[in-house]
Formats: structure tokens, C-alpha cells, sequence
């Protein structure tokens, strides 16, 4: 009886704690939204979308910053993702188990934890001095392909791993090559998952400063990148400069850019989760 | 004595350094269903599976000895594994349709093998569902996504499946265990027509299953071949006592 009543009472006294901890969660991030909301609103406008960034707040505007996230996005994903989707289905699909494949996936998921600063580290010896790329887009676009691709490679593998073995054996059974049943089968009933996993890290590269900042990427930039190998500025870089600006009126830009910023994140992973409801709807196993 | 399709000479295999088959002897004749029994853990699963080479895809499997299908070896390194899974038809202990729609599941093992006319494609998909004795239920709903359909109807529809590329040998493993009844009736039925055509061999841990189905029988124990003969002999008079142990159910 009295154990009884003690097991009901831990069970209600850990519910108890774990609302408290949501709740924690939410509000902080409820709070946050709020005070930036608060300060920014006002300065969101056609004109800040359009505008270059300039000595004086009222009239600086992020035209430099979303033109070169846009740039850096687009070939960040152009080079992750096809080496990245590609990796991942040769390790899960194709590569035999050994040590030496044993070795590159533990390889492979200490490379996804190692901090952004030190990719910006390698890109800046690699890209920027060694191929002389400068403090381009590409060289930008690199450092963060090779920021994410270790965990495009894991998620993919995660999404190939979740396809029932049985699909696997049935394709296979029915005289159908390996290319076939990966093809046909595995990758179309792992589509949904390999996206989710793709945009989520695409997500994470869009909000990365410090990489960029070590490779060299400007703060302030008055043009507009013509190419690959322009000179480039991102987002959170523009945040970061007008946070550290003493006057008042650049502190309200940067809660404007941050307002774009988590509006950006915040359409990718709604993108990923509608992306990987609309797959669970269509696959049941 | 009608020629045997496989010819199998002192069979091994194992998982690792786990062996599970220790020397297996036997011939498994042309036209008829021969019935693989035995308890859970014997070696019967790794033995059907192993001749459509479909247990290669399991990390550390390994198989030895002389298994010749049709006189040629089929672990031999010159052979076409695909061709052979081609000619060699595999039903599951697990109904395993593809997550596409009726249509799509067998089009696909068609497109497989090179077919693309629509005509060509439409006309097997409706002979193959008519083979399986599952056309009059689906053929209003062929867009339909097979993971809708029953249990019974999925394994209908994988044997539906098989049948669509025409093999020459069907191999079932344990078709029925995830099955009621009455669907293990029309699956049972379905492969007393087939035998007229077919090779088969069934992996079945349902002993009446055996007799009912069956020409010949095979008792596995531990890995081993205990006895091998005509279904009504294994059932009626078995020579080895182990054999009638587990047909009376004493064991298993």
C-alpha cells in the first residue's frame, strides 16, 4: 500500500518536472522572440531587404548579406549534397563491413562534433591560402560544404538504415542488381528522411558565423558578389557587426536581421518536418 | 526417376564461426514440392536460403560443398547471382510487398528484367495476380498501395510477384507463419496448382502443412539431414527415431 502510494506520487512528481523543464525551454525562447520582435519590428521594411549596409542605422539594410547567403547556401548545397548523399549510400549500401569502413564511420561521426571554428580553420588553409581562392564565395561555400557534409553523410545513413531489410530481399530476390535495388527501392522509401536530414544541416550552415569570420569574410560590403570568386557577406555576420556597434539604431537592425534570420530557419525546418510528414503518410511498413 | 534440380553434396554453412549446416546430402526433385521440417534452429531457413544465394547478403554467411542447380555449381565465382535469384523464386516467411501499389510491386520485377511495353507489362501483372488466386479481389484497386491489403493478400501478391518473371524453382520459406487460417488455405492451394509447373521447396515448421503439400520430405536436426524420402514414408513409418519423435511431437 504505502509502496504503492510512493510510486504514484514519484510518477506524478516527475510529470510535474518535466513540464517545469518545457516550460523553462519555451518561455526563455518565448522571451527572447518577444524582446527581438520588440526592438526590430520597426525597422523591418522593403527598404532594409534592398539596402546596402551604411554608416548611418536608419538607412543600412541587409541587400549584401541575404545576396551572399543565398550565394554561400547555394553552393554549400551544391557540393554537400551530392558528395554527401553519395558517401553515405556507398558506406550504407555498398561498402562491405570491415575495420577499415568500422574506421571512417567513427571518422565520420567525430568530424559531425567537431566545432565550426575549425572547419573555418582547415578552409582558410586549404581554400583561402593553399588554392588561392581568396576570401571568395566559393572558398565560403566550401568550408561550410565540408562543415555539414559529415552529417548529410550520417543522416543518410541513418534514413538508408531505417528501410526494412525485407525490401532489401525482395528486390534481391527477384533478380534485381544491387544499383537496381538501391535505386528503385531503398532510396525512394528513404527519400523523405535523406531530405529532412539535408535541409536540417543546410539549416545549421545558414546560422554559421564563425567559419566564415575565420576564413576572412568581410563585414561590410557596399556590392553586390558578381561571382564565385567575389568577396561575400553572410546574415549573421551583418548581426554580429551591428551588435557591435555602440549606437542604438544599429542594435535595432541587428534584431531586424535576427528577425530574417530565424524566419529563414525557421521556413527550412518547417519545410523538413512537412517533407518527412508527407513521406510518413505515403510509406507505412 | 525424374532428374533432380539440385543436386547437393555434403553442404556446410555458417554464420562466423557459428555452423549451422554440417554436411547436407540430398537431392531435390524436378516437379515436385519437397518439404523442408524440423525444429526451430535447425538449419532449415539457412539451407532454402542459401539456394538463391540470398543469404550472401548476410554479413559472414559462407557456404561449402557441391550444390549444383541443374548440374552447375552455384557458389562457383563465374556465376551470374543475378540471374540465378532471376531463375530461382523466393517467397518470405514475411509477406514483403514493395511500399508501392499493387501494379507497381510486380511492374517493378518486370522493368527489372527489361520489360517496358505497357501492354507487354499490363497483360503479366494480370496473369501473375490470376496465378496467386488474387485478381478478382484486386483488380478494381490495382493503384492501390500494397501495404493496404490483408496479410494473406500481401503474400498472394509477393508469390504474384514471383511467378511474374517465371522461374523454373519456387522456394517458400515458412510462406503461412505469419498468416490465419484461411489464408493459409488459398496459400496452400495456390502451391498444389503451381507444383504442376514448378519446382518447389517450402520451409514449414507446421507439420500437417507438410503432409498436405508435400511429395517429399526432409527432417533436419541441428544442422544435420536426419531423414529424407517420400512424404507418406516420413509420416507413416520413419526409419530414424529422432524423425518420429518430432512428428508425433514429442519435440520441436
Amino acid at each position: 500500500m504505502n509502496r504503492k502510494s510512493r510510486n504514484k506520487r514519484l510518477d506524478k512528481g516527475f510529470s510535474i518536472l518535466g513540464i517545469a523543464s518545457i516550460a523553462f525551454g519555451l518561455i526563455v525562447l518565448l522571451v527572447l522572440i518577444i524582446d527581438v520582435f520588440l526592438d526590430g519590428s520597426a525597422r523591418l521594411s522593403w527598404s532594409f531587404f534592398t539596402s546596402f549596409p551604411s554608416r548611418k542605422p536608419e538607412l543600412a539594410g541587409i541587400l549584401s548579406a541575404w545576396v551572399g547567403t543565398v550565394w554561400i547556401m547555394a553552393i554549400t548545397a551544391l557540393i554537400a549534397l551530392p558528395l554527401g548523399i553519395g558517401a553515405g549510400i556507398y558506406l550504407e549500401e555498398y561498402a562491405g563491413k570491415n575495420r577499415l569502413t568500422d574506421f571512417i564511420e567513427i571518422n565520420i561521426a567525430n568530424l559531425a562534433g567537431v566545432p565550426s571554428v575549425i572547419y573555418g580553420l582547415l578552409g582558410l588553409g586549404l581554400f583561402v591560402r593553399y588554392f588561392n581562392l581568396d576570401r571568395s564565395i566559393l572558398a565560403g561555400g566550401l568550408t561550410l560544404a565540408l562543415l555539414i557534409l559529415p552529417v548529410i553523410i550520417l543522416s543518410t545513413r541513418e534514413a538508408l538504415r531505417a528501410v526494412p531489410f525485407s525490401i532489401r530481399e525482395a528486390s534481391y530476390a527477384s533478380g534485381a542488381t544491387r544499383w537496381q535495388t538501391v535505386r528503385y527501392q531503398v532510396i525512394p522509401a528513404a527519400f523523405g528522411s535523406i531530405m529532412t536530414g539535408v535541409i536540417l544541416a543546410m539549416s545549421r550552415a545558414v546560422g554559421e558565423t564563425a567559419p566564415l569570420i575565420t576564413i576572412g569574410a568581410l563585414t561590410y560590403i557596399a556590392f553586390l558578389p558578381q561571382g564565385l570568386s567575389d568577396p561575400f557577406t553572410v546574415l549573421p555576420i551583418q548581426i554580429f557587426n551591428w551588435v557591435s556597434r555602440p549606437q542604438k539604431g544599429f542594435f535595432a537592425n541587428a534584431a531586424a536581421g535576427i528577425i530574417v534570420l530565424l524566419g529563414l530557419t525557421l521556413i527550412m525546418n518547417a519545410a523538413a518536418i512537412l517533407l518527412r510528414h508527407h513521406y510518413q503518410k505515403k510509406i507505412r511498413w | 526417376m525424374q532428374n533432380p534440380t539440385f543436386e547437393i553434396k555434403a553442404m556446410r554453412a555458417s554464420y562466423g564461426a557459428k555452423e549451422v549446416l554440417k554436411g547436407i546430402d540430398i537431392n531435390i526433385l524436378s516437379n515436385s514440392v519437397t518439404a523442408i521440417i524440423g525444429p526451430s534452429g535447425c538449419g532449415k531457413s539457412t539451407f532454402i536460403r542459401s539456394l538463391n544465394r540470398i543469404n550472401d547478403l548476410i554479413p559472414n554467411f559462407h557456404a561449402s560443398g557441391d550444390i549444383l542447380y541443374r548440374g552447375e555449381d552455384i557458389y562457383s565465382g563465374d556465376v551470374d547471382v543475378v540471374d540465378l535469384r532471376r531463375r530461382i523464386g523466393m517467397v518470405f516467411q514475411k509477406p514483403n510487398p514493395f511500399p508501392k501499389s499493387i501494379y507497381d510491386n510486380i511492374a517493378y520485377v518486370l522493368r527489372v528484367h527489361g520489360f517496358d511495353m505497357r501492354e507487354m507489362i499490363d497483360e503479366i501483372v494480370e496473369k501473375s495476380l490470376r496465378k496467386a488466386a488474387l485478381w478478382d479481389e484486386v483488380k478494381d484497386n490495382l493503384k492501390q498501395n500494397a501495404l493496404t491489403l490483408s496479410g494473406g493478400q500481401q503474400q498472394r501478391l509477393c508469390i504474384a510477384r514471383t511467378l511474374a518473371i517465371e522461374p523454373e524453382v519456387l522456394l517458400f520459406d515458412e510462406p503461412c507463419s505469419a498468416l490465419d487460417p484461411i489464408s493459409t488455405a488459398k496459400v496452400e492451394e495456390l502451391i498444389h496448382q503451381l507444383k504442376q509447373n514448378y519446382t518447389i521447396v517450402i520451409v514449414t515448421h507446421n507439420m500437417q502443412q507438410a503432409a498436405r503439400v508435400s511429395d517429399h520430405s526432409a527432417f533436419f536436426l541441428m544442422g544435420e539431414l536426419i531423414e529424407f524420402g517420400k512424404t507418406q514414408d516420413i509420416f507413416t513409418k520413419p526409419v530414424d527415431a529422432r524423425t518420429e519423435a518430432y512428428i508425433t511431437g514429442r519435440f520441436g
